[in-house]
């Protein structure tokens, strides 16, 4: 869980670099940088929660 | 023979006598954390932070300003989609060819001397009382030859993340003055890092997960700390925004009002929310949110008026009080000074404030952009380049910094043995405790011997 939240950060970012280069038109460039911080987001959490003492106290 | 005249204009030594209030950061942030940790270790955290500093400004010197460059200096460029994108400084190493004659290069280069100390200082606090002297060492040259340097040349340096106005039409490019992101939030990140590398604490979560409180040993200490800071962020803030942003010295003003006016509210909305939850004010909550307000102030300082300052440490006071107890509670990361949630979230809501907040009077804001901007209406995108900027952040400093450190751990492990870690770092690691006259330890300790 912690390499797939790691590598998920790393594909958000990919994301948003590559919208940043590649696209032109400003909403489709706002578009896809959003959708890379989403996925950076759910990357961000994975990588949380792959700590064993998150969320234990819910239990 | 003819002598050199004086080459200090008024604005020079204005800029040179704030770079030179930058340490009382470093001090700040140093006894803060002493404090914050328990008597045993506050010895080793003290000299720890000198020792960070220490191999922080060497590695800097070697080939940190290298990478990093500045405005106009050689640097390596990618272009892509028929633009030059700008991703790494290539100046010379060990600062050669340099002279300290007032240029910009060279107040940028003894800046970043005491900035790359003092973000490298940072990761101590999520480090106490468990992470080796040797190792804090080790991760700090790490830290200051590869990652500090690579994203202060994307903000500062005329790197790709300064060219988004440019080159993308976002606003001015990231707009990071006096180093919300390239300071605070690397050196938080970092510290997330290796609070999770680490582990928590002895003693510091049950069996059943739930944590338990280690009140640090000197009120004193973390709230003159705290007095120190204010020092230094009006110096970090003044300067940053006069080298990387183009501001004006006129400005500094503006920025000390709004750098002071975000600590206090910040400060003020830390005592208030501790109050009303727990019954009276937290002093070491309080002290983290003061930190808070200094660190969000300093992306926008120059850039927004007293009022959205205010603002903005109420907003950054709020944010660390419950991130401290969110990270703690929820995450189970065990961060002893709260540098996650001070740096790493207060940097990046610095950050995110900018694009909320800033108004751009001038026509070129972000000097690092190398072009002129002679249009205010670029400034509706501005947003966007903030975005760019957490983006990167957290989806390649974060994963930089966490995988650097673990390949060191498994070289050079972090973390302390567990019985240093019950006798305190003081004894084990130093062999003199920091308050000999005090008995500081129980029949824990004595049994052991």
């Amino acid at each position: 869980m912690r390499l797939a939240g790691s590598l998920l950060l790393l594909a958000g970012w990919a994301i948003v670099v590559a919208a940043v280069v590649l696209l032109t038109p400003a909403n489709t460039r706002s578009v896809f940088v959003l959708a890379g911080v989403t996925v950076e987001v759910i990357g961000l959490t994975l990588l949380i929660r792959s700590n064993p003492l998150a969320g234990r106290e819910k239990e | 023979m003819t002598v050199p005249g004086p080459i200090f204009t008024p604005e020079v030594a204005v800029t040179v006598i704030l770079i030179l209030l930058v340490p009382f950061a470093v001090a700040g942030i140093s006894l803060i954390n002493a404090g914050l940790g328990r008597s045993r270790s506050a010895a080793h955290t003290m000299l720890a932070s000198l020792c960070i500093f220490a191999v922080a400004a060497g590695v800097y010197l070697v080939c940190g300003f290298a990478w990093q460059g500045y405005i106009g200096a050689p640097a390596r460029v990618i272009v892509a989609a028929g633009k030059e994108w700008n991703w790494l400084g290539r100046a010379p190493f060990f600062l050669r060819g340099m002279d300290f004659d007032g240029a910009p290069i060279s107040l940028a280069a003894c800046l970043q001397i005491f900035s790359v100390g003092f973000a490298a200082l940072i990761p101590l606090g999520g480090g106490l009382e468990r992470w080796k002297l040797s190792a804090a060492c080790a991760s700090t040259a790490l830290f200051a030859g590869c990652t500090y340097p690579l994203f202060a040349h994307w903000v500062w340096g005329g790197g790709w993340l300064a060219q988004l106005g440019v080159n993308a039409g976002m606003g001015h490019g990231l707009v990071d003055a006096g180093g919300s992101g390239a300071i605070q939030a690397v050196g938080g990140l970092t510290a997330l890092s290796i609070a999770w590398i680490l582990g928590p604490r002895r003693g510091k979560y049950s069996l059943e997960g739930m944590p338990t409180a280690i009140p640090g040993h000197s009120a004193i200490l973390i709230l003159s700390g705290c007095f120190f800071t204010l020092l230094g962020w009006l110096g970090l803030n003044s300067a940053g925004a006069i080298l990387f942003t183009g501001a004006s010295p006129t400005r500094v003003l503006l920025i000390s009002i709004n750098t002071t006016l975000a600590a206090s509210t910040a400060l003020l909305t830390a005592v208030c929310i501790t109050r009303f939850r727990f019954g009276r004010p937290d002093v070491s909550i309080s002290a983290n949110g003061w930190v808070g307000g200094l660190v969000a102030s300093s992306a926008s300082c120059a850039f927004v008026t007293p009022f959205e300052a205010i603002v903005i440490g109420v907003i950054a006071g709020a944010l660390v009080t419950y991130s401290v107890e969110w990270f703690e509670l929820h995450c189970g990361v065990d961060d002893p000074g709260g540098a996650v949630s001070v740096h790493a979230m207060g940097g990046i809501w610095g950050l995110l404030a900018v694009a909320f907040f800033a108004h751009f009077p001038a026509p070129v804001v972000n000097v690092a952009a190398g072009t002129l901007r002679p249009d205010a209406a670029l400034d509706a995108n501005q947003w966007l380049a903030q975005i760019v900027g957490i983006a990167t952040l957290i989806g390649f400093v974060l994963p930089l910094t966490y995988a650097l450190n673990l390949a060191l751990n498994r070289f050079w492990p972090l973390r302390v043995v567990a019985e240093g870690e019950r006798q305190g770092l003081d004894l084990y690691e130093l062999g003199a405790g920091a308050y000999p006259e005090f008995v500081t330890h129980t029949e824990e300790f004595t049994q052991l011997r």
